[in-house]
């Protein structure tokens, strides 16, 4: 099937009516792209008003049977939810492969190396804040997503991906010194007026991604200071970086 | 004196977020709420069930391993991707149409004519006034579809027809066939409301 042809296959997918191997390369398709999952989710639900619609009385003895055999039938482990959620993360990595969106923004040879390991890198955390990383994934592989790139202090190399759909924003830096103890970068929204804490930044070194906490709300770009570990209210030193959002 | 049980009355099987609710507990290897997820769903898988299947004997033992199927993944519903009557009722549609499959292999389908004359069981629906208003309800958007569309999704979703099986069916072409059924399931939601 070529794309056009997987987005017109909801219908068929939902009634169970694809081949088995078109019903493969639909289910990788929809793990791309956000408007059939969405579609799929809303024709799900239509097609199980169709069952409701022939719901047929139940002879008695059969809830007496189903009670006694699950009692002996042992159960899939109740999902624990880092788990799950790195499964469904996982799912959408090919979103992130393709990333169009991302590719139409940034030209650059190093983007594809930069997004798998932004990638890999939002997986490990998801490990540990999986609704965060959720998040960031969604930032990262949403249709409208923008990039801009700019450097930061002492050459390394920071890369924003703004989302307006869901006025959300994810920083992605190589290359940042190490800091000493005691002290952390943190990420503000830069408000024109006023800074606004956007969290913190524990990625020195190694190439990482986060999503910034809260909403851009108006914010017209973002920047990144060193603080005393735990962060601060409002900004104590000069940026090691201040990046406007993409338009 | 102890306040005695109302016998007569008994609770009415969860439904919406309660059924989730229900369902979640399920996940966690609770019995008494598998019992009511079990009162909830039974009738619609059952009946769905039949109507692809249509062999009563058969159909009750597709739905009994339906519903021990939701017992043994009910840690697979997800409440943020739909209501837990469609995740039920997916996995009773796939069930009964990977049965009525592979029968199909080891012997001939119904004829042509007996498939397209057939229309989904409604008559023997329950007595319960809410089935008769959904079933309604459905009747009256199923009607307001094209015959194409009518045709194509009765055949898949009651019948378990692949959309192949469908085109030869109805001697039309594949592509029309796939279409006809998103858009006449797209119509069918939108006449039901259905918000997922
Ligand atoms: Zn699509």
């Amino acid at each position: 099937m070529n794309s056009a042809d997987l987005h017109t296959a909801t219908g068929a997918y939902v009634l169970h009516a694809l081949a088995p191997a078109e019903e493969a390369e639909f289910e990788r398709h929809l793990a791309a792209c956000e408007a059939c999952a969405q579609e799929v989710e809303e024709l799900a639900a239509t097609t199980a008003r169709l069952g409701l619609a022939v719901a047929a009385p139940v002879p008695d003895r059969m809830k007496e049977q189903v009670l006694q055999r699950i009692a002996t039938v042992r159960q899939e482990p109740p999902r624990v939810s880092a788990r799950g959620r790195v499964r469904s993360w996982t799912r959408s990595l090919p979103k992130l492969a393709l990333a169009a969106c991302l590719a139409a923004a940034v030209t650059s040879g190093a983007l594809a190396v930069w997004q798998h390991r932004a990638a890999e890198d939002a997986r490990s955390q998801a490990r540990q804040a999986e609704q965060q990383a959720a998040d960031l994934a969604s930032v990262l592989a949403a249709p409208d997503a923008k990039v801009s790139v700019g450097e930061l202090a002492d050459g390394a190399r920071g890369t924003v991906v703004v989302s307006r759909t869901q006025d959300r924003a994810a920083f992605i830096a190589a290359g940042l010194p190490e800091l000493g103890d005691g002290k952390v970068y943190q990420l503000w929204f830069n408000d024109g007026d006023a800074m606004r804490p956007a969290g913190l930044f524990s990625g020195a070194g190694a190439e990482r991604a986060v999503l910034l906490d809260g909403r851009i709300d108006g914010a017209t770009g973002m920047g990144i200071t060193v603080e005393p570990a735990g962060g601060s209210p409002e900004p104590t030193t000069e940026p090691v970086g201040l990046m406007d959002f993409p338009a | 004196m102890r306040a005695t049980e109302r016998a007569d009355a008994s609770p009415p099987p969860p439904r919406g977020k309660d059924l989730a609710e229900a369902l979640t507990a399920v996940a966690r290897g609770d019995q008494e709420a598998f019992a009511e997820v079990y009162d909830a769903v039974s009738a619609p898988v059952l009946g769905l069930v039949r109507s692809v299947l249509r062999d009563p004997a058969q159909s009750e033992e597709v739905a009994q391993e339906v519903l021990v199927e939701v017992w043994r993944t009910a840690a697979r519903f997800r409440p943020e991707k739909g209501s837990a009557m469609t995740w039920v009722m997916t996995l009773a549609h796939r069930r009964a149409v990977d049965r009525v499959r592979s029968v199909q292999a080891s012997t001939e389908r119904e004829h042509k004519a007996a498939l397209l004359e057939q229309t989904p069981a409604y008559d023997e629906v329950t007595e319960q006034v809410e089935s008769r208003l959904e079933q309604q309800r459905v009747r009256r958007c199923l009607g307001a579809l094209t015959t194409l569309q009518r045709e194509a999704v009765t055949l898949a979703y009651y019948r378990g027809l692949t959309y192949r099986e469908v085109a030869q069916l109805l001697t039309l072409p594949l592509g029309t066939v796939k279409t006809r059924l998103r858009d006449g399931l797209i119509r069918l939601r939108d006449c039901l409301g259905v918000t997922a």
